[in-house]
Formats: C-alpha cells, sequence, structure tokens
C-alpha cells in the first residue's frame, strides 16, 4: 500500500474508535448529571445510586475518548502536512479554542467531581459536572465547525496559494455546522439512551431470574428485597427509572436526529450533490429513493446498477421537500464536476506519483450507499426498540425471556453503529476531496484540497505502517479491557460502585454521606475517592 | 518585528512551560511509582497527590499543540511529521498512562495493579522524554528542505540533542515531583521525598542546565544569558530552602527554575521556531511560519480572556485539593462486590 491509503486507513481507524467512545462521554454525562440534579432535589436515595452507577460506567468510558483524542490532534500534523499547511489559518482556530476553552474546562471540572465528593459542598460539586458536561458539548462544536469547514468552506479566500480566513462569523457559523451539531448531541443521546436501556434491562431480567421481583395476580411486578447488599427495593426503583428514562431518551433523540439530519440532507444535495447522489447509487437523474439498489456499487462504471425497489417522488422530498423536482444523479454531476475542478490532478510535486492522473469524482458507492442505510435504519431500530420496551415494561419489569433481554443488552450497540456509519458516509462521500469545494462561487472558488495533495511528504509508508499496525494493536488491547471492566461493574450491580452498601445496611444512612449533615469532617476525609 | 506572532511566540512558549511546570510533576510522580514507592498504600499516596489533577495539566500539552497548529500552521506541520515515530512513542505512552491512572484502582489484585503500575511508570518516562527530545529538537534544528519536510528517512531527525532533551525532561521532572510529593504528602513519604530532593538535585537538573547552557553558547541574547544565570541560583535556593525544610517555598523556587529556563531556551532562538540544519534559508520563523494576522488578532482576544480564566479555576482546583495526603488516610482497598455473581440468598418481601 501506499502512504495515501495507509494514512487514511489510519485516520478512518482512529477516528471510528475515538468516535465509540465520545457520544458515550457526550450522552451519559448529561444523563448523570441530571439524575445528580434530582437527587440534589429530591434526596431520594435511588437518585444518588443511579448516579454513582452510571458515573462509575461514564468515567471507564470516558478516559478512553481521552486517551484516544491526542491522537487525533497529532495526527494531522504527523500524517497530513500537507493537508495542515494548507488549511492551518482556518482550520487550526477552532482545535485551539477547543482545547483552550471546552478541554480545559471539561478535563478539570471532571476531575473536581470524581474526587470532590466530600470536599466540595453538594451544590458546587453538582455544578462541577454541570460545567464538564457543558465543556464536551462545546468541544463538540469546535470540532464540528473544524469538521465543516472541510465539508463546506466558507468565511476564507485564497492569499499566496492558502486558504486566509477572512470572516470568523461565518467560520463559526457554518450553516454546515449548524445542523451538524444537533445531529451529533442527538446521535450521541442515542447511544446513552440505548446504554441506560441495555442495561437497566439486564439488571431488571436478573432480578424476576433471582426471584427477588415477582409478577403478582394482577400481572403486575411486586418488587421484593434479597439479604444482599444492594438488591433491595432502592435497587429496583434504580433500573425501572433507568430504564424508562434510557427508552424516553432513546426516542427524542431519534426525533431529533431524524429532523437535523433531514436539514442536513437538504443542505447536502446543495453542497455536496455527489456525496448525496452517491449515497442513492442514484446514477440518473429522477425523484426516486432507492429501497434497494443491486449491481457493482463499487464499479464506478454507473450501467452496472439497477434500483429493484425504487419509491417515487421521495429522493425529491429528501433534497427539496417536494416530491416533483428532479434530483440530479452521478452521471450528469459528472460532467459537471469535471468541468468546474478539472479531470486529472495538477502536475504538482506535492501530488507524488499521482501528479496527472485522472481524478475520480464518484466515491466508493458501496459505503455511501449501505453506510447511508445503516445509519438510517440502525437509527430507526434503537428508537422502534425503545418504544417496544416502554410497552413491554408497562407493568413494572420486564419479561421473563432471556433472548429479549439479550436483544436489549445487544440492542445497546444499534446507536453506536448508527453514529459510525453516519461518520463513515460522511467523511468517504466527501472524497476525492479532503476538503470539499463550496459550489457558492463567490470568491471561495478556490478553497478546496484533494485528499491525493493532504498526505505528509516527507514521511514514509513505513512509519506510517509501524503507527498502523501499533495503534490498531493498543486500541483493540484496550477495547478488550474497557469492555471486561465495564461488563464487571454492570454485573456487579450498584454496590460494585458503591461498597459503603455493603458496609452500611441501613439504606437511610447513604444520602446522609457526602458532607450533607454539616458535621465536622474526619480526618481520613482527605480523600473521598481512592485510587 | 512582527507583533502578532510574536505575542503568539510567547503564549506557546508560556503554554510548554505551563506543561512541564504542572504535567512535570505528575509525570515525575508517575516514574516515582517504580522508582521511589516502597508498597501499594505509598503508591496509592502518590497517586493520590495528582488524581485529581493530572488530567488538566495535560491539557497543556494538547493547547501547546492546537495553539501551533493554529498560530503556526507551518512549524506545526513540519515538526510533528518530521518526529514521526518518537511523537507515535509519546502518544502510546500517554494513552497507556492516561488509561492506567483510571483502572488501576478498578480491579482488586495484584497482577492488576503491578501491570497498571508500569504502564503508568514506563507511560510517564516515555512521555517525559519524547516530549523533552521533540523540545529540544525545536531549538537545535531538524533536516527539513525548502517545503519544510523531513529529508533523510524515518531516523534522520536522531541527535545527540534529542537524547539531552529527553534526559533533560525526564531530570526535572523526578526532581520536581520530589518537591511536589515533599509539599503534598505527609509521614514518612514526604521525608524521604525531601531527602532525595537534596541529594539528587545537582544530578537530576544536570542535562536541563546542559541544554540550555547549549542553547546560550549557540543562539544567547544577554538577556537570556541573565535569565540562565538566575535559573542556577533558583535552582540552588531550591536546594538550600529544601534541606532546611521549607517545602513551599522550595517548591516555588522549582517553578521559578524552570520559567527562568524556559525562557532563556525559547528567547534565545527566537524568532526561529524551527530551524533547518540543512540550510539556513529553510528555517522556519514567526515570520514565515505564522497564520494571518486576522486569525492571530481573533485567537488573540479569545486567549486574552480564557488563558488566565484556565489559570484561576486550576489553581482553585489545586486550592480544594490542597491537603496533604500520607499512608494513613488509604482506606483498605474494598474488594469488589458483585451484587449478582452471589448465588445464595434468601428473599423476603
Amino acid at each position: 500500500m501506499e502512504a495515501l491509503e495507509i494514512a487514511r486507513w489510519q485516520f478512518g481507524i482512529t477516528t471510528v474508535y475515538h468516535f465509540m467512545m465520545v457520544p458515550l462521554t457526550i450522552g451519559l454525562g448529561l444523563v448523570v448529571a441530571v439524575m445528580q440534579t434530582l437527587w440534589h432535589r429530591t434526596g431520594k436515595v435511588e437518585y444518588l445510586r443511579m448516579t454513582k452507577f452510571w458515573g462509575k460506567l461514564f468515567l471507564i468510558n470516558f478516559i478512553m475518548g481521552v486517551a484516544t483524542g491526542i491522537v487525533q490532534e497529532f495526527q494531522f500534523g504527523m500524517a497530513w502536512s500537507e493537508y495542515s499547511r494548507f488549511v492551518g489559518d482556518v482550520f487550526g482556530a477552532p482545535l485551539a479554542l477547543e482545547s483552550l476553552l471546552a478541554f480545559f474546562v471539561e478535563s478539570t471540572f471532571l476531575g473536581l467531581w470524581i474526587f470532590g465528593w466530600k470536599q466540595l459542598k453538594p451544590a458546587i460539586h453538582l455544578a462541577c459536572l454541570w460545567i464538564a458536561v457543558v465543556g464536551s458539548a462545546f468541544s463538540a462544536y469546535f470540532i464540528i465547525v473544524a469538521n465543516s469547514w472541510m465539508q463546506h468552506p466558507v468565511g476564507a479566500e485564497i492569499i499566496d496559494g492558502r486558504p486566509v480566513m477572512t470572516d470568523a462569523w461565518a467560520v463559526f457559523t457554518n450553516n454546515t455546522a449548524m445542523v451538524a451539531f444537533p445531529h451529533t448531541l442527538m446521535g450521541a443521546l442515542a447511544v446513552a439512551g440505548g446504554f441506560l436501556l441495555g442495561i437497566a434491562w439486564y439488571h431488571l431480567w436478573r432480578r424476576r431470574k433471582d426471584g427477588i421481583d415477582t409478577i403478582g395476580p394482577d400481572g403486575k411486578v411486586v418488587p421484593g428485597e434479597a439479604a444482599i447488599p444492594g438488591r433491595d427495593l432502592t435497587d429496583y426503583k434504580v433500573w425501572i427509572r433507568s430504564l424508562r428514562i434510557g427508552a424516553i431518551v432513546a426516542m427524542i433523540s431519534f426525533a431529533g436526529t431524524a429532523l437535523t439530519g433531514d436539514l442536513q440532507g437538504k443542505l447536502m444535495f446543495e453542497q455536496q450533490p455527489m456525496k448525496m447522489a452517491a449515497a442513492e447509487a442514484a446514477c440518473h437523474d429522477g425523484t426516486g429513493f432507492s429501497v434497494l439498489s443491486v449491481g457493482n456499487l463499487g464499479s464506478k462504471n454507473c450501467d452496472e446498477i439497477v434500483a429493484l425497489i425504487e419509491v417515487p417522488g421521495i429522493l425529491s422530498f429528501l433534497a427539496k421537500g417536494d416530491f416533483t423536482t428532479e434530483v440530479k444523479g452521478v452521471n450528469s454531476l459528472l460532467d459537471q464536476y469535471k468541468a468546474d475542478y478539472g479531470t486529472h490532478l495538477p502536475d504538482s510535486p506535492i501530488y507524488g506519483d499521482r501528479a496527472g492522473q485522472e481524478i475520480e469524482y464518484v466515491p466508493v458507492m458501496e459505503v455511501t450507499y449501505w453506510g447511508f442505510r445503516m445509519m438510517i435504519g440502525f437509527g430507526g431500530l434503537a428508537a422502534m426498540a425503545a418504544l417496544a420496551a416502554l410497552w413491554l415494561t408497562r407493568k413494572g419489569t420486564v419479561p421473563a425471556s432471556p433472548w429479549l433481554m439479550r436483544l436489549a443488552v445487544f440492542g445497546i450497540l444499534a446507536p453506536f453503529g448508527a453514529n459510525a456509519a453516519g461518520w463513515i458516509f460522511t467523511e468517504m462521500g466527501r472524497q476525492p476531496f479532503v476538503v470539499a469545494p463550496n459550489p457558492d462561487l463567490n470568491g471561495i472558488d478556490q478553497v478546496f484540497m484533494f485528499t491525493a495533495a493532504a498526505v505528509s511528504p516527507g514521511v514514509s509508508a513505513g512509519e506510517l505502517l509501524t503507527s498502523l499496525i501499533v495503534l490498531t494493536a493498543v486500541y483493540a488491547a484496550l477495547l478488550v479491557v474497557e469492555v471486561k471492566l465495564l461488563v464487571k461493574y454492570i454485573r456487579g450491580g450498584v454496590v460494585s460502585a458503591m461498597p459503603e452498601l455493603a458496609h452500611a445496611p441501613a439504606d437511610e444512612n447513604e444520602d446522609a454521606t457526602p458532607g450533607q449533615d454539616g458535621t465536622k469532617k474526619p480526618a481520613d476525609d482527605v480523600l473521598a475517592f481512592a485510587y | 518585528m512582527e507583533l502578532l506572532p510574536t505575542i503568539w511566540f510567547i503564549i506557546i512558549a508560556v503554554l510548554w512551560t505551563g506543561y512541564l511546570f504542572l504535567e512535570g510533576f505528575d509525570l515525575g510522580v508517575g516514574m516515582l511509582m517504580k522508582l521511589f514507592a516502597r508498597n501499594n498504600t505509598e503508591r496509592r499516596v502518590l497517586l493520590n497527590t495528582v488524581g485529581p489533577v493530572w488530567d488538566g495539566n495535560e491539557v497543556w500539552l494538547i493547547t501547546a499543540g492546537a495553539a501551533t497548529f493554529a498560530a503556526f500552521p507551518l512549524w506545526y506541520a513540519s515538526l510533528f511529521s518530521a518526529l514521526y515515530l518518537p511523537l507515535l512513542v509519546v502518544l502510546v505512552a500517554l494513552i497507556f498512562r492516561a488509561v492506567a491512572f483510571e483502572y488501576r484502582g478498578k480491579v482488586d489484585g495484584d497482577s492488576w495493579r503491578a501491570r497498571w503500575d508500569w504502564a503508568i511508570a514506563l507511560g510517564s518516562f516515555f512521555a517525559a522524554f519524547g516530549v523533552g527530545a521533540a523540545l529540544a529538537l525545536t531549538t537545535t534544528g531538524l533536516p527539513l528542505n525548502a517545503n519544510g519536510d523531513r529529508e533523510g528517512g524515518a531516523m534522520a531527525w536522531f541527535s545527540g540533542y534529542a537524547v539531552l532533551g529527553g534526559l533533560a525532561v525526564v531530570g526535572f521532572s523526578l526532581l520536581h515531583a520530589l518537591a511536589f510529593l515533599a509539599l503534598k504528602t505527609d509521614g514518612d513519604v514526604r521525608h524521604r521525598a525531601r531527602a532525595w530532593f537534596v541529594r539528587l538535585l545537582p544530578v537530576l537538573l544536570l542535562p536541563i542546565a546542559a541544554w540550555a547552557l547549549t542553547i546560550q553558547f549557540l543562539e544567547g541574547k544577554p538577556w537570556t544569558w541573565a535569565a540562565v544565570i538566575v535559573a542556577v541560583v533558583a535552582a540552588v535556593a531550591a536546594w538550600f530552602l529544601a534541606r532546611r525544610g521549607a517545602e513551599g517555598r522550595a517548591f516555588i523556587a522549582m517553578g521559578a527554575f524552570l520559567l527562568l529556563g524556559s525562557a532563556s531556551i525559547f528567547g534565545a532562538v527566537f524568532p526561529v521556531v524551527l530551524p533547518s540544519t540543512l540550510d539556513p534559508a529553510f528555517d522556519l520563523t514567526i515570520a514565515n511560519a505564522s497564520s494571518s494576522d486576522y486569525t492571530l488578532g481573533l485567537m488573540s482576544v479569545v486567549a486574552a480572556v480564557g488563558l488566565p480564566l484556565v489559570i484561576v479555576y486550576q489553581a482553585w482546583t489545586y486550592w480544594v485539593f490542597r491537603r496533604r495526603v500520607s499512608a494513613a488516610h488509604i482506606p483498605a482497598a474494598h474488594s469488589f462486590l458483585p451484587a449478582i455473581a452471589v448465588r445464595a440468598f434468601t428473599t423476603k418481601g
């Protein structure tokens, strides 16, 4: 493989991996903050337990997002130095602002939250978590601004061969970012919703299987209590509430992703028509949405693709909001792209051996076609499952079926799949550009870059291959560790996150522990959280 | 002279100095997990001194990198791509170290802890060494061509300066961590840390002093020479203060040493940000590597508000966790209590 291909695989693998941790961090962080707020407001023990349990899982996941995030920032310079030189004046700013205004906040205040259970007053301790959660949302905003500029460059003009920022407001309010940001946040919440739902389902199922909760004559649950730390009546409340919150979050977030995704799609039909045509594998102009297309999607030759099932009018609706406007297909767009951006890569040394090669304007259609459908499919599936879960648990607990339990647990993966598919679709669909051209020709028409020109010229394929192998191996190993730890703590239940439950059997004491009683702290309270 | 690029050169110098000052001690504490701590309780004392703050400290590195990208894209692109393999080592070290901090206490088992202890110690060592090597090479130069790309293959960056810079940051971090532990702990750890500090100061500061002096002989200006001399005075003061038991002031003196030493190095190389060892005409300077005044101006406004704010809330964090930690504070490790794996139970209700 050549350096360019290796660098692309590395960026793809590390980014998709990083973005498994990130949505869970954003979504679960918000959920935990709401739970702690409920505890703070109501004083109900089950909310404290929920905060501690979900907070523990949040932290196990959070650190992986942090650890893999540094790779993202470094590899722009390491593997994509020509890209960094070209876009730095515009693209660097949101990254710098992300560190300075968001990531500092997130890391510092999360440290305060983890260790400050006893050192801080409860209201301030809660505020620290909220500040960290808002910080992580800002972090997402800045990253989306940077990414959106690659999708749709604005607020810049070419000076001495490189784009220079001329309008920061335009960059930071890029309409691409304004729809991608809520879409991403909603996608993150969908992950959190499925996570809560699946795990709470498992615990309710387990309580039934172990005979703790039983079904009364009216078909309603009779919550019970086992003489084991943490498996009491409060425990039942923890899981049923978590399940309901998870299901509701999953449904609201799916509605949110659908609404924002529709706006985003309409924007993309204008900004990157080729991406959307490729998402449809639509070769010819038309109005129909393909439900199933077969043929050799990988081939760039459109004649080999046959749309088996097509719903007329829907594509026009997705693109323009009516049922009749013809949407351009790959074939007519191809001529337009060739006319606007050339047929061959320029004879410039930055293209290396690729200089003068013919430009392939059609993205890999298998990826765009199926990526688009997997994103929507997994998202919809998760939302329908959440609705079904609310119905199935209306009597207060889950059905005894082990298969439904397994479905709920493995359903956790569906929103992850939707997120990954969406990103793979949008990034692969942008090819062959790393910075896609903005079709509004008002001084910005020169601001685009071919991916082939972006890779570091001085870095060898051997170096890139080394890092690809090392990072993939490290990531794979750590994924195993993370999942094992998560499973261990999930199976352990609340008591694994709150060992104090085992030592203080009287439940009533627990809401008084973290410094709410106003008494003088004993000396060993220096550590509220000890490694 | 360009005003905004100069300001951003200073901001980036401040970010690197902040990084070395803050993460300096937590990298050092990480290495001391294997060099200094005698048993699991002491290792937990060490971990708890940096537990609430290490992540916030590491953001100084991320911000230094991102600010370089935004303010000097050509410097960022050339430096990071030329140092491909050493930075890969730094990344892997930082990944393992971060995960180890969080996961070490999640399972109660000796071999589990021992593995993550090694991850913390080695991760801290390689991160410190790699960052030191990268910074030293930024000041002494890399084999860059006219486009700013490395010539000569994957290892062409290597020189004695890389080793010197690596040892400089490792040595400084170890010493800084000893001063920090003397300040942040109590009992045996505190007294041993202070004794080690006094004994090891001359050795551990040798490489960083050698780096600062080398740069002065190569590029020194009168004021940077003066800064080096005052830095040495600060180091001597730290030694006397620590011997007298004034741990707080010794730590501050270490901070002054770093600040002055760092200022002397960045000040000496200014206005060059990354020299080319192939041809001085290919040097990257604040003039030819920087972003536009518009971008720099925008970011200056944000940094003028954001950076002091960061310092304020991070300082507050240190104040919240200001109490000394000692072995007596460390609770017994609670064995993992799975609710579900327990099969024998009775139900009631």
